[in-house]
């Protein structure tokens, strides 16, 4: 079977979907920020192989802008999550439950 | 070079390295949300790395190159490492199994049915080439850059203003004493 652009948005949909169960189900946050990686990279699977099947760059040059706010995003998130730890000697999601009503 | 792109651009080899590294890009994917040997992060890190190595190499086949190297650069090279840095610094003990709630589970099964749903209603309608028009450009570093610095000038300029601006935050929040 021949390869075209419905193999490759259908991989990408497969780890957005991969990402997607891992934010809701797993509990160290530190793994839910993983899942989120997983869900930007599918997102850039999918804008390169329609920049590539469309015969134009403009896609490509959009992962490019995409990595660099992942790498911002991971930073400051990760900073965060250290900040959180100092606070409360844990990074499970069920034991941030202070803004609950 | 030539010999590069002779071998890529051999329709049955880049099928089957397609193949390939799909499947290493999934399965890898999987062991990073669910391995059942292993409820530790730094394993759930590596495996992020495997994918996104596997990742780069379905770019290759998309001739996508300058991008490939990018990703191995700036996602094996500094996210994991910046990822497995914060999890040797917390010293997080290994996640206990507890159990996953059931509401959670119908809830992830329900979004992911749903995306899958829309997905394949938009496959379904739309017509959706099967090879790359024959003067598809190559994605190397001179197209890329001159497209990024002519075209996106602006765009480039307020990224590198958020890097700046996520550089600070990150020094205003890792000091000792939030003021």
């Amino acid at each position: 079977m021949h390869v075209g652009l419905q193999h490759y948005l259908a991989v990408s949909m497969i780890l957005f979907c991969l990402g997607l169960l891992g934010v809701i189900l797993r509990r160290n946050l530190l793994v839910i920020y993983m899942s989120l990686e997983l869900m930007l990279n599918a997102a850039n699977l999918a804008l390169v192989s329609f920049s590539r099947f469309n015969g134009k760059l403009d896609g490509q040059v959009l992962v490019f802008f995409i990595i660099t706010v992942a790498a911002a995003e991971v930073a400051v998130g990760l900073a965060l999550i250290v900040a959180l730890y100092r606070k409360r000697r844990s990074a499970h999601v069920e034991d941030l439950t202070s803004m609950k009503l | 070079m030539d010999y590069i792109n002779n071998l890529i651009d051999n329709g049955a080899l880049t099928d089957l390295f397609f193949w390939v590294f799909a499947a290493l890009t999934l399965l890898c994917g999987i062991l990073v949300i669910a391995n059942p040997f292993s409820r530790n992060p730094v394993t759930s890190a590596m495996f992020l790395v495997l994918t996104i190595i596997s990742m780069s190499g379905l770019f290759l086949l998309l001739h996508a190159f300058f991008l490939a190297a990018v990703q191995i650069l700036v996602y094996a090279g500094a996210v994991i490492v910046l990822f497995i840095f914060v999890i040797m610094l917390l010293d997080l003990k290994e996640e206990q199994r507890r159990r996953i709630k059931f509401f959670g589970l119908i809830m992830g099964l329900l979004s992911v049915g749903t995306v899958v749903a829309i997905f394949m209603k938009a496959i379904g309608s739309a017509k959706l080439a099967t090879d790359a028009p024959a003067n598809a450009p190559e994605g190397e570093t001179y197209a890329l850059g001159k497209l990024l610095f002519t075209q996106y000038t602006l765009p480039f300029e307020i990224v590198s203003v958020l890097l700046l601006v996520a550089m600070i935050g990150v020094i205003l929040l890792s000091k000792k004493k939030l003021e």
